[in-house]
């Protein structure tokens, strides 16, 4: 408790003469930080805990790869007992989920960048924010519980009965799902009220960047979807506390029922993780092609257009359910609607490099990597929505790598290469350019070499969530787990790249990439109130202005 | 590096053998979007490509800035695949319709009881197995339902899935074209030993099924040949490890050198004391009412249910015959 001795150190502004005032400068000491109410510290915070949370997550999926390297027909020869495995690949799925994909991009760079990109000092409630960042932390402290507890073992998805059966501690994360619900939410309901209301003259809707339409669009999917998820594991809580019947059939409860409640959220969740990270795809592509985004509007539209096709599919993860036929074809059909303005928005990416200036620095081989596995991510869906081949693939592999190009491929792809992009802006250092490409290369590969074979694997009918499996499926696991491997090898790479620039990495100008919307016009790193003046909105995408001064290595824009 | 080339090089790349009337069809829609995907996939990633090096920033080249703007194309991108899309929802809509529509007359039904973990078939005379038989060019309708949990019946040559939730009857019906051993998985995560929680389906000839039925229903005369016979079929292999068969790591204990010896108990769960002997009114009692004396170590043991109204008093005497028989043999060696 050393911190409440010290003296305290309140957030004051240090005008050092010669030392440069920027958000991390400002002010220093423990409680700058832990009390701060300024957007970047929180976003900063964020990010290290999304990381944190990705390298557990990481970790538990490699356990899974190990383990499935031989088929372990013979139960107690495995490395992991089934229970174990069972417990591993649990944690893994509600890890990435929970702590990781949903509010990656949206607390960590949506938090440092959404006030900036629209030309504000901070949030609408940078106390609510402070809270969400804290309400994050518990419900990480409740999900770690169960982790130590060592029992978790439902699936990320906590179908019932098996859940309320299961000895797990399911209450402990149930509840911790239950308050990084609230944290979502309340990330959500800043975003749209600042959005909102805090637009300054001159930023009209069409002058927001796309980054804001997606992270806008986000946060209504969060603000509307998340409390049945808070419902559903209230309910779930309570039908395992009390013995009250809704979700179990043997208190004449049913089951199907859960699965509908749980899917009417974790269904949008799917388009929280990818939206924002569509957002990103547009403003690297536009950058560092120096060109204006193709087709703005239609992107803008897509992102609100996903957002509500997005509620009205979560059915399709029940298609073998016994779910009444004409429901099933319902939701068959809605699940093909929301695939054409994903393909639009890539459609749109190409268009927007065509006749531009492609610079082929980190942020946008990770863009084009993005571009090539969502691509394939989305191709696969097909598969998935169509009913009669849906029949066989369900609950295969298939699905598992399918699901995997679309979040892993798109949404972590895209955060890497968004990461990359701002962290000249974030973090006042630029990296090693080349450590930056390699490490994409590797993983780029390493992804493919992890989930290419696993689409192989679904459709010649290796289920999903198995500790052991036939001898036949060997060559394909361990192509899967060597991928796997090398994967961790690229981000382990990445991760240096990242660290070393800290360290001696130059200093980074205010523009290195071109960018045309207002981050790009405030230092690198930003002052503590962003903008001393409020700026001049322009055309986010206007680059006819920017132009490349040599002397400061800088871009700026003409007068 | 990417399989869907492969598609027409060998259609077993893909898929396990086609062994029942929906394969085919399923397998062709299967590769049409295989082709279709293929279509996209490849103009995307050769533009994206070409742009790349043709537009590459470089001296002496400065791209334009103007932000493109295409109505023509724009609305040909949207309206293209979104008829292309709604071929594919229209062809999976055919083909699942097939599926669900109701199976023709003269169907085998078979009953299907799914419990962790292991699968348990009647058949129209009696007979059970744990292993599913169906005569070939015949349709058979599985009439399912669970114990216990979520699972799913799935058999990859079949192309069939449905899950099996508990409180529910669930229907799957099939013709299989092909005689020969199939693969049948459990689908849907049911705990602890779930990938355990499969079986073979045994597509036969009319005269091979028919000699299958007569057989599967005479239980052996012999009480020990008996218990064995029971064992095998009741699922308690799937848990419980003896002789030299069942599960080895559990979750139940083996049944091996443990007749006629005291087994401690789980403090409060049975009033008489802290152990009990082993014998046929412990057995009886652990098959009737397993939480009624639970054995130390085995606290939270997959939940073994009860199997009151499946095996008669006759047959727990068979089981406990069978157990005692295996009075001398050793517990598996655990790692």
């Amino acid at each position: 408790m050393s911190v409440v001795t010290n003296p305290v150190t309140m957030p004051a502004t240090h005008p050092e003469a010669g030392k440069e005032d920027n958000y991390l400068t400002h002010s220093s000491g423990f409680l700058s930080w832990a009390l701060t109410l300024d957007h970047k510290r929180i976003g900063m915070m964020y990010l290290v805990g999304v990381m944190s949370a990705f390298a557990l997550g990481g970790v538990l999926a490699l356990m899974i790869r190990l383990h499935l390297w031989t088929p372990n027909l013979e139960a107690n020869q495995a490395w992991l007992l089934n229970k174990t495995y069972n417990q591993v690949f649990t944690l893994h799925g509600a890890v990435m989920v929970f702590l990781f994909i949903i509010p990656s991009i949206p607390a960590a760079l949506g938090n440092f960048l959404l006030p900036i990109m629209l030309g504000t000092k901070d949030v609408a409630f940078p106390r609510l924010n402070l809270g969400s960042f804290y309400l994050w932390i518990a419900g990480a402290i409740f999900f770690l519980f169960s982790l130590f507890a060592t029992g978790l073992d439902t699936g990320w998805t906590f179908y019932t009965p098996y859940s309320i059966e299961s000895q797990g501690p399911v209450i402990a994360a149930t509840l911790g799902v239950f308050i990084l619900g609230f944290s979502s939410i309340f990330t959500g309901l800043n975003f749209i009220v600042t959005i909102n209301t805090m637009r300054p003259p001159g930023m009209t809707w069409f002058r927001m960047p796309l980054f804001l339409w997606a992270v806008y669009s986000t946060s209504i999917i969060q603000v509307l979807a998340t409390p049945v998820l808070g419902i559903t594991m209230l309910l779930l809580a309570a039908e395992k506390l009390l013995g009250i019947g809704i979700f179990d059939s043997r208190l004449n409860g049913d089951p199907i029922a859960f699965q509908h409640f749980f899917w009417f959220y974790s269904h949008p969740a799917v388009y929280i993780m990818i939206l924002p990270a569509m957002g990103i795809i547009s403003e690297l592509m536009s950058v560092h092609s120096h060109k204006g985004i193709f087709g703005y509007r239609m992107i803008a539209y897509s992102s609100v257009a996903i957002a509500l096709f997005g509620f009205l599919v979560w059915g399709h993860h029940m298609f073998t359910s016994g779910m009444a036929d004409v429901t099933t074809i319902v939701f068959s059909a809605l699940t093909f609607t929301v695939s054409i303005p994903s393909a639009i928005k890539v459609f749109n990416w190409i268009g927007t490099m065509y006749q531009g200036t492609v610079s082929l620095n980190t942020p946008m081989v990770y863009a084009l990597a993005f571009i090539f596995l969502f691509t394939i991510g989305g191709l696969t869906g097909l598969f998935l929505g169509a009913l009669s081949t849906d029949m066989h693939l369900h609950a295969t592999y298939f699905v598992i790598a399918h699901f995997h190009y679309v979040m892993m491929g798109g949404t972590l792809i895209a955060f890497l290469g968004g990461l990359f992009h701002w962290w000249p802006k974030m973090t006042g250092k630029m990296f090693n350019d080349f450590g930056g490409i390699l490490s994409a290369s590797i993983i780029f590969v390493g992804f493919n070499l992890t989930f290419l074979p696993q689409f192989v694997l679904g459709t010649r009918g290796m289920p999903r969530r198995y500790a052991s499996y036939k001898p036949e499926f060997q060559l394909l696991h361990q192509l899967s787990t060597i991928g796997a491997l090398m994967l961790g090898v690229g981000l382990l790479v990445a991760l240096l790249v990242l660290l070393h620039s800290l360290f001696y990495g130059s200093k980074a100008p205010k523009n290195p990439w071109g960018g045309a919307t207002l981050e790009w016009e405030c230092s690198s790193p930003p002052p503590h109130d962003n903008f001393s003046s409020a700026p001049t909105v322009g055309d986010p995408y206007d680059f006819s202005k920017i132009e490349f001064d040599p002397k400061t290595g800088s871009y700026f824009k003409k007068k | 590096m990417i399989p869907t080339f492969l598609a027409d090089i060998n259609d077993t790349f893909w898929f396990p053998k086609q062994a029942s009337t929906f394969a085919h069809d399923v397998d062709w829609l299967y590769n049409a979007i295989v082709y279709i995907s293929v279509a996209f996939f490849v103009p995307i990633v050769a533009a994206m490509i070409y742009f790349t090096v043709k537009y590459r920033e470089r001296p002496g080249y400065k791209g334009s800035f103007e932000a493109l703007h295409n109505t023509t194309i724009e609305v040909l991108w949207s309206v293209i695949p979104t008829f292309i899309a709604g071929w594919i929802f229209w062809q999976g809509l055919l083909g699942y319709l097939d599926m669900q529509s109701p199976p023709p007359a003269g169907t085998e039904d078979i009953k299907v009881i799914a419990k962790k973990w292991s699968w348990n078939f009647k058949y129209p005379n009696g007979a059970e197995s744990p292993e599913l038989h169906v005569p070939v060019g015949r349709p058979s309708k599985m009439i399912m339902r669970s114990e216990d949990v979520n699972h799913g019946f799935y058999v990859p040559s079949f192309r069939v899935k449905r899950d099996i939730i508990p409180g529910r009857f669930h229907y799957s019906w099939f013709t299989p074209t092909l005689e020969g051993t199939y693969d049948l998985f459990c689908s849907e995560y049911c705990g602890d030993n779930h990938s355990t929680m499969n079986t073979k389906v045994f597509v036969e000839s009319e005269e091979a099924y028919a000699k299958f039925l007569a057989e599967a229903i005479k239980e052996p005369e012999d009480i020990v040949e008996r218990g064995k016979w029971l064992y095998e079929r009741k699922g308690c292999k799937t848990c419980h490890y003896a002789g030299k068969e069942g599960s080895a790591a559990g979750p139940g204990p083996s049944y091996n050198g443990s007749w006629g010896k005291p087994v401690p108990l789980v403090k409060g769960a049975d009033a008489s004391g802290k152990e009990t002997l082993f014998d046929e009114e412990y057995v009886l009692n652990s098959i009737m009412d397993p939480d009624r004396q639970r054995r130390k170590g085995y606290e939270g043991a997959g939940n073994m249910q009860s199997y009151k109204g499946q095996l008669k008093i006759e047959q727990v005497e068979a089981l406990a015959a069978f157990i005692k028989s295996l009075e001398s043999e050793t517990p598996p060696a655990k790692k």
